[in-house]
């Protein structure tokens, strides 16, 4: 199997998937949740199905249902749910939470409030600094211990298959236009693990290869590693798969776009490491070799 | 020592390891986040005045106030912890009203007593003790007492507002407003309450003091207890469910070495929930997707070393040799590949809060745990059975001898 010796084939296709992502990222930008630009979420069930705009009329006396987003939901044990989020509600006023809480279960009798989140505009801020922080921080870690063990090139690859995976799964969010929230960015430093660990194992197999195979040529060793690792690279995804679809489909549509992200970027970060990380590997080696 | 004695006492460790995990999780459970667990949260900030600087040992104060506070209230297991410089996080895991709790617990509460044109005459840092009850006419009030030099004060005050009208406020909130009709000492009564319930809030607000600096809520999370339960028993039983099929799918494809996963993915689970015990860490949704995160880690470690196994098999070797060589060789990559996600994750434990920390700590917890029975259990599980048809058999390991 000649994966390897296809390599451009494989950069059309990232190339097309990560201009997709950036045209999303662009045109319909990222649907932020309250976790990052503070707000108040709250969301109620009700016992019979009520309409965004019956929702809308209760709420309008309180001056911010205009801006406010309603969302219906519908989940196993509880079939008539709504969400209301508004940027404009601070947490500390949560006396309007509780007004809004009376008002809608006086309108509806038998309705719950089931959860809020009130986030300041501060927190969200400082949410978001921090995991950009921790993004950079622990790419730049990586990037040392990848160098110290194996080849800078290698670290190099590896964190540019990051970027990738991460491009593309947000701007499949972006396409959806789904919320991003702190599990999103949970998710992300999942597939992050996920695909890091999935890279490693494929460099290793070079790394080993480059130790037994000196006749051979850096792409026909590398082939040889992506091959040879391919049932463990397959075995593994389908585990890990199986494990996030069952709670994608049984879990509860609380954590479905939270799954959804994390079954995205498995797959991606499968992909990645065997179509995006070994061929950048073989094409850096050959810039080299061309250049001396 | 032989090598029967050494493989005895490994087996033994081991056994004792799994019986500790077990307990640790037995006797102590685990913490669960208030998304899978219902209950609230709450983060309060400091919001000094301009100018105003806030000292530790205000923050340290203000901690203990809305300690009491919540004690008061009668709200059952609360944490209340102080965050950096100028954060106090409250955890009360249910609470009816979580938004009038709220609203109680982060006031500042400074009772003062103004006159009509909203001069402060005195504040209540003189009241030693207050308490709700009812007046002649059945209406809701607080009775109250002051010290010495409030009572001087008081009597000051009353003498100089005698037939004037001298008002009760909380914060900024007026509580009452009345015509002072005699001299008052020590002891007096604020009216004007809506209901007992209001009254004995006020009291208790009054009783522990006021915050020593204004506080702000930065950050509210409610979830009621339904929806906890129901999130909860939803992820445990897709978890089974998806558990449950990864094993399946790993005896298909090894035979029995597939087995010896299944098992050591059940060992894993027991260490894992008894070193998250043991560390008291809390477990929220996106600590789901690190346990998720490590339990594929744990597989793949499983599967690198039956591939390079497998490897070994094909190239000839015996059984015994393969697996040794086999854990050789898979050894150096499970160590790269789970430091490199190893660093990540501590890196992100460090820089974070809240429940992306939950996601790396789970996330360290097992990994580690996964290194350890991927590189210890199975090696174990296997060298039981090394001499058994079992792992002789050509369709172990899912390899074909060429």
């Amino acid at each position: 199997m000649d994966i390897l010796g296809k390599r451009k084939s494989w950069y059309v296709i990232s190339s097309v998937l990560v201009v997709l992502a950036l045209f999303f990222l662009i045109t319909n930008g990222l649907n932020f949740g309250i976790d990052f630009l503070g707000g108040t979420m709250m969301r109620f069930s009700f016992e019979e199905a009520v309409s965004n705009e019956q929702v809308r009329e209760v709420i309008a006396e309180y001056g911010f249902a205009d801006e406010a987003q309603i969302q219906q939901t519908e989940e196993e044990g509880i079939p008539h749910g709504v969400v209301i989020r508004s940027r404009d509600i601070d947490p500390d006023h949560t006396g309007m939470i509780q007004d809004i809480e009376a008002s809608l279960s006086e309108a509806f009798p038998g309705s719950v409030l089931l959860a809020t989140d009130s986030v300041g505009s501060v927190i969200g801020e400082e949410l978001r600094r921090n995991a950009i922080w921790a993004l950079v921080i622990a790419s730049v870690a990586m990037v040392i211990y990848i160098s110290i063990r194996f080849e800078l090139r290698f670290a190099v690859v590896a964190i540019i298959t990051l970027l990738h995976d991460i491009l593309i799964t947000t701007g499949l969010f972006a396409m959806l236009g789904r919320e991003i929230n702190t599990p999103f960015v949970a998710a992300l430093l999942m597939i992050l693990g996920y695909s890091i660990n999935d890279t490693i194992v494929i460099f290793d197999r070079i790394r080993e290869n480059m130790g037994l195979m000196h006749r051979s040529s850096f792409i026909e060793l590398a082939n040889k590693a992506v091959v040879d690792t391919l049932p463990r690279s397959i075995n593994t995804s389908l585990t890990t798969l199986i494990a996030v679809l069952s709670i994608y489909l049984f879990g509860g549509a609380a954590i479905r776009t939270f799954m959804l992200a994390l079954l995205v970027g498995i797959l991606i970060g499968t992909y990645s490491s065997i179509f995006v990380a070994s061929p950048l590997l073989v094409t850096w080696g050959e810039k080299i070799t061309e250049s001396e | 020592m032989n090598y029967r004695e050494k493989r005895l006492i490994k087996i033994g460790i081991v056994l004792v390891i799994i019986a500790v995990s077990f307990g640790i999780y037995h006797f102590r459970g685990i913490n669960l986040g208030l998304d899978l667990e219902g209950g609230t949260q709450i983060v309060l900030e400091a919001n000094p005045e301009e100018g105003q600087e806030v000292t530790e040992d205000q923050m340290e104060t203000a901690r203990s106030i809305i300690e009491s506070r919540v004690d008061e209230m009668g709200l059952s297991e609360p944490i209340i912890q102080r965050q950096g410089p100028r954060r106090i996080i409250i955890e009360l895991p249910a609470v009816d009203e979580p938004h009038e709790a709220i609203e109680a617990i982060g006031r500042t509460a400074l009772l003062t007593i103004r006159d009509q044109e909203g001069r402060e005459l005195l504040t209540g840092e003189h009241v030693v003790n207050a308490r709700a009850t009812y007046d002649e006419h059945q209406r809701p009030i607080i009775t109250f007492q002051l010290d010495s030099e409030g009572g001087e004060k008081f009597a000051d005050i009353t003498e100089r507002y005698l037939g004037r009208q001298i008002g009760f406020f909380l914060d900024e909130d007026q509580l009452t407003m009345g015509t002072v009709q005699s001299v008052i000492r020590d002891q007096g009564q604020i009216t004007g309450f809506e209901s007992i319930g209001a009254a004995q809030e006020v009291a208790m607000l009054i009783r522990e003091g006021a915050l020593p600096v204004p506080l702000v809520v930065e950050e509210t999370r409610h979830v009621g207890p339904t929806l906890g339960e129901i999130s909860l028993q939803r992820s445990i039983t897709a978890g089974l469910i998806g558990l449950l099929i990864v094993s399946i799918y790993m005896i298909i494809y090894y035979k029995f070495p597939g087995v010896v996963v299944a098992l050591v993915l059940a060992i894993y689970g027991v260490i894992f929930l008894g070193t998250l015990s043991g560390f008291g860490a809390t477990l929220t949704l996106p600590g789901i997707a690190g346990l998720i995160l490590s339990i594929g880690m744990a597989v793949d470690a499983n599967i690198i070393i039956y591939e390079r196994i497998k490897d070994e098999i094909k190239s000839g070797k015996k059984i015994k040799t393969a697996i040794n060589a086999g854990f050789k060789r898979a050894y150096r990559t499970i160590l790269d590949a789970n430091v490199t996600t190893l660093i990540a994750a501590l890196i992100l434990a460090y820089y974070t809060t809240g429940s992306i920390r939950g996601f790396a700590v789970v996330l360290i917890i097992g990994l580690a745990v996964s290194m350890f029975t991927a590189f210890v259990v199975t090696r174990i599980i296997l060298d039981i059975f090394m001499d058994t048809r079992l792992l002789k058999s050509e369709k172990a390991f899912g390899a074909q001898r060429r």
